[in-house]
């Protein structure tokens, strides 16, 4: 396929796949380019790719400001513009209002593309969970792009947004932005807002950007961070977000924890990649050194299952047919409950409503429930205990690169295991980081950084020296 | 009931009347078109959280002070999980086992002394919106067409007051709940109207034999909303609960529910059923941490209780008139009205109540003098201007200028008159029919359009029909 071209007005040639936004900024800024001018090239760039990746689940035709466009995963509330977590029990639910985050990038002059597809309410992690249809891959249209923000993933990889917003609860950002060889940003918990975030797993769902640098990811998060008054969950940042500027590490101490680079289902050539880019490491100045977090590998992914499912049971309980979204045809109030959440609840969801309740009730609640809020902490000490002796920790993303449509539905153990690495330091609230450090078979490999809590200022000076030094090009081989 | 001893405890719910909701930023109100008092928070709308209402938590403190609690140092909102319309996430925000108020003990003072009744504690909550069943039977669940919900009352701050079961008859409880409701109402946290839903309670009734300390299967009245029917009801479970007893019979854990509007009517009985809430900790919210200052503040604003109060007025009252004044907040009139003082008590507490004058409406000044005249002019006079008493710029002046007839000079001539008119009652009460005087006084108070002194017209009658 060929190059997008800005539809109407041809003052000059828009390359949506290879622009970066700081890019777009600098059209706009040098009048090269309008808003609108960029919100067009993109819908024609959806209008041809999207058929074959279906990154999209709604477009807006019209762009709402004179900034650089944006896409957003369908988790996000947006006034009058469908929103539906991928569910078939939100189709047609137009929100109210918006969420923050919208509301910060809409004053921001960002206009609005479109909505991405995703796992349902963000369960998954190859958005073959949706509703209404797996996305694919940019690199590997048979492959999926991970998720469960896989939408936002793949437009900005296939050149359909310049940067997106996704929602990482258990690896949700991190996750497809290394599938899909962009860069992706999961926020130190609590310092962007979850006002208008539909829901998963409150103690954990955090909005972050996915861009195609190190330096956008910085830029968004610019914009979308910091204290709201409708989150008391939110705090204020410690300190201004910088763009990173530094090519090099000298003076970072970079850890390398023994059990995220070791374990079970890393494949080979991840496990390069990765190696490849803590080399670069050193020769970039940084000390590098190996530590362990044996408690927080083991206990992630089990306590992650418990704590999340346990939040969604409760949290999905709303979509009951009484105020808005599907309601089944049914007479008498129970036989409407049971088949509007039966018709409109995928499989994933319904398995993790199940298993939530169970961790919650009566009699298990301390086994389960209870006993995973200590291991949480247990987790939150061992990552601290290491981020004392090391300024970030380095891992691979995910243990494998994009796999085929199809291979681990049928084992959701399988696919949870796609989020082993990527889990922990969720766990913990601490900030994290995923940037494209190669490819192994042709496809991208996501390099996890992770940092202290509020550390997002280290962890894009990282980022950004190895984005550099690495040189990864991040337009997929069969779009170039 | 003799051998038998009830043990009761109670649940009371009060709305705070605070501007906004719980959690959100809607006006709370009573009696506003449906569903006008909603936002995407208090609608469950997908991606909306809580915020919660600071003047909510100060004033469960005040309210945590005046019942005598600790103020809980760290306090948590939990969500407790359950499917009904009325409760649009799902779940309710309310706290379990970290409540913002703990062991208190509120003081009750009654006729044979005070009464001490343990608060397990009170806590902060949501209420639920309303669902109104339209078609069928007059507002009941069954039979009903369809139901509609308002979410008005959606999210509305609701304190949960638990007591011990230290109550132990029907006249204590509600004499409990009467001085409660009393010291909410004077803390200005709530109305505490139970017509309007703002103070609702739940009573747990259990009889033991008399001496015992065990504590037996209890039945719980839900729904109740006044005093008397709260003691009607209670009294009825436990000669209930003791005829089974006695019968040799097991009384059976279950829920009694009045039926609104037909409270005096037998409550309807459900099973209790065992429900799971899944409680676990919110969060949407981070844990409340009241501050010294925030305390402190909560306290300066509890003045004087009324339990205190009634203790005091008791020794020039006794304890009936001191606990009516009190709990009907009629005691700071009372206490600024000159006067004999059970004259004044029972003038504001009979009279002027059955006038239906707001007390706070009442010049002081004014009705001292009124009570002053009370014996000097006509009835109706009185009655009069007491029914004016809380009018502005009310006048006791305006209603003294007709003093009442007490000259027996002036009353003689007409006694004689009635009399002579009526010489066959005369008669029959000179042989024996003594009830025949009223008839005679009666007649007198016509011939004097009431003016006449009843307590002289009834001594000069007397003495005339002697002679």
């Amino acid at each position: 396929m060929g190059h997008s071209f800005a539809r109407g007005l041809g003052r000059g040639v828009i390359d949506t796949l290879r622009l970066t936004a700081e890019q777009a900024i600098d059209l706009l800024e040098r009048r090269e380019a309008s808003g609108g001018e960029l919100h067009n090239a993109y819908l024609t760039a959806i209008d041809e790719r999207d058929p074959e990746l279906h990154a999209f689940l709604t477009t807006v035709p019209e762009a709402g400001g004179d900034g650089v466009p944006i896409a957003f995963k369908d988790v996000i509330s947006t006034r009058g513009v469908e929103t539906t977590a991928g569910s078939k029990i939100l189709a047609g639910y137009r929100p109210v209002y918006d969420a923050t985050v919208a509301a910060r990038c809409r004053d921001a002059g960002l206009p609005l593309l479109g909505k991405t597809n995703m796992d349902e309410f963000a369960m998954g992690s190859s958005t073959e969970n949706s509703a209404y249809g797996p996305s694919r891959n940019p690199w590997d249209p048979e492959r999926v792009p991970g998720g469960s923000s896989g939408g936002s993933a793949a437009a900005v990889a296939g050149g359909l947004a310049p940067w997106a917003l996704g929602s990482d609860t258990g690896g949700s950002v991190k996750q497809p932005a290394a599938l899909c060889g962009v860069v992706g940003l999961r926020p130190t918990y609590g310092t962007v807002s979850r006002f208008g975030i539909i829901a998963f797993a409150s103690s954990l769902d955090q909005v972050g950007p996915i861009t195609k640098t190190v330096r956008d990811s910085a830029r968004l998060y610019r914009i979308i961070a910091g204290r709201d008054a409708c989150d008391t969950t939110t705090v204020a940042l410690p300190e201004p977000v910088e763009l990173p500027a530094s090519d090099d590490l000298r003076g970072v101490r970079v850890g390398v924890p023994k059990e995220l680079n070791e374990a079970e289902g890393i494949e080979p050539g991840v496990s390069e990649a990765v190696a490849r880019a803590i080399d670069l490491c050193r020769e970039l100045g940084a000390e590098v050194g190996e530590c362990g977090l044996p408690r927080s590998v083991e206990f992630g992914l089990p306590c992650y299952y418990l704590i999340a499912p346990s939040e969604a049971s409760s949290n999905l309980a709303r979509y009951d047919g009484v105020r808005y979204g599907l309601r089944a045809a049914a007479t008498g109030i129970r036989d409407m409950y049971e088949q509007t959440r039966d018709e409109g609840f995928g499989d994933e969801p319904k398995r993790r409503i199940m298993l939530g309740a169970y961790a919650l009730s009566a009699g298990y609640y301390e086994a389960f429930y209870g006993q995973a809020q200590k291991v949480r902490t247990m987790i939150r000490d061992e990552f601290a205990a290491a981020l004392e002796r090391f300024d970030v920790l380095l891992s691979p993303t995910s243990p494998t690169v994009a796999f085929p449509l199809g291979a681990k539905t049928e084992n959701p153990l399988a696919m949870y295991l796609s989020d082993a690495l990527a889990i922990p330091p969720n766990m913990a609230g601490l900030p994290s980081l995923s940037i494209p450090c190669g490819l192994s078979e042709g496809l991208p490999v996501g390099l996890q950084l992770i940092g202290p809590q509020f550390s997002e200022n280290l962890l894009f000076r990282a980022g950004h020296a190895l984005e550099q030094a690495l040189a990864f090009d991040p337009v997929p081989a069969r779009l170039a | 009931m003799t051998g038998w001893e009830a043990v009761i405890g109670c649940e009371i719910h009060v709305h705070l009347q605070t501007e906004t909701k719980m959690f959100c930023r809607c006006a709370t109100g009573f009696g506003d078109p449906e569903n006008t008092r909603t936002c995407p928070v208090c609608l469950a709308h997908p991606g909306s959280l809580p915020v919660p209402n600071e003047r909510a938590i100060e004033w469960t403190i005040r309210l945590g002070l005046a019942l005598g609690c600790e103020i809980a140092p760290r306090a948590v909102f939990h969500r407790k999980n359950y499917f009904y319309p009325d409760n649009p996430k799902g779940y309710q925000i309310s706290q379990y086992d970290e409540p913002l108020c703990i062991s208190g003990s509120f003081a009750v003072p009654g006729p044979d002394g005070e009464k001490r009744v343990g608060i397990v504690r009170a806590h902060l909550e949501e209420d639920a919106a309303k669902n109104v069943h339209v078609g069928g039977s007059g507002g009941r669940i069954h039979g009903a067409d369809r139901t509609l919900v308002d979410f008005n009352r959606a999210g509305t701050p609701l304190v949960e007051i638990v007591t011990a079961p230290d109550l132990h008859s029907a006249d204590e409880a509600k004499r409990f709940l009467q001085l409660l409701r009393q010291t909410v109402r004077e803390l200005g946290i709530s109305s505490a109207e139970m017509q309007e839903g703002s103070m609702r309670f739940d009573v747990n009734v259990s009889v033991r034999p008399e001496g015992s300390d065990e504590l037996r299967t209890r039945t719980e009245l839900k729904n109740i909303n006044s005093f008397n029917f709260a003691a009607q009801g209670i009294d009825r479970e436990i000669q209930r609960q003791i005829a089974i007893y006695e019968a040799g019979g097991e009384v059976e854990q279950e829920t009694l529910h009045f039926v609104p509007g037909r409270e005096d009517a037998p409550p309807l009985r459900s099973k209790e059923e065992a429900q799971d809430y899944r409680y676990f900790p919110e969060p949407d919210l981070v844990p409340i941490e009241p501050s010294a200052e925030l305390v402190e503040r909560a306290r300066a604003d509890v003045g004087e209780l009324p339990g205190a109060r009634i203790e005091r007025l008791e020794a020039e009252l006794g304890y009936v008139l001191a606990e009516g004044l009190v709990t009907s907040g009629r005691d700071e009139l009372y206490s600024r009205t000159a006067g004999d003082r059970r004259t004044v008590a029972n003038v504001i507490m009979n009279e002027l109540a059955a006038a239906a004058v707001d007390p706070a409406a009442v010049d002081p000044q004014e009705l001292g003098k009124l009570v002053e005249a009370r014996e000097r002019i006509p009835r109706d006079a009185f009655t009069k201007a007491l029914a004016a008493s809380g009018d502005a710029g009310f006048s006791a002046q305006d209603y003294l200028g007709e003093a009442l007839i007490a000259d027996a000079a002036e009353l003689d001539p007409v006694i004689e008159r009635v009399l002579a008119d009526n010489e066959d009652q005369a008669a029959a009460y000179r042989a024996g029919k003594e009830g025949l005087l009223g008839f005679l006084v009666g007649q007198v108070m016509r011939e004097t359009q009431g003016k006449a002194n009843p307590r002289i017209v009834n001594e000069r009658l007397r003495e005339k029909l002697k002679a």
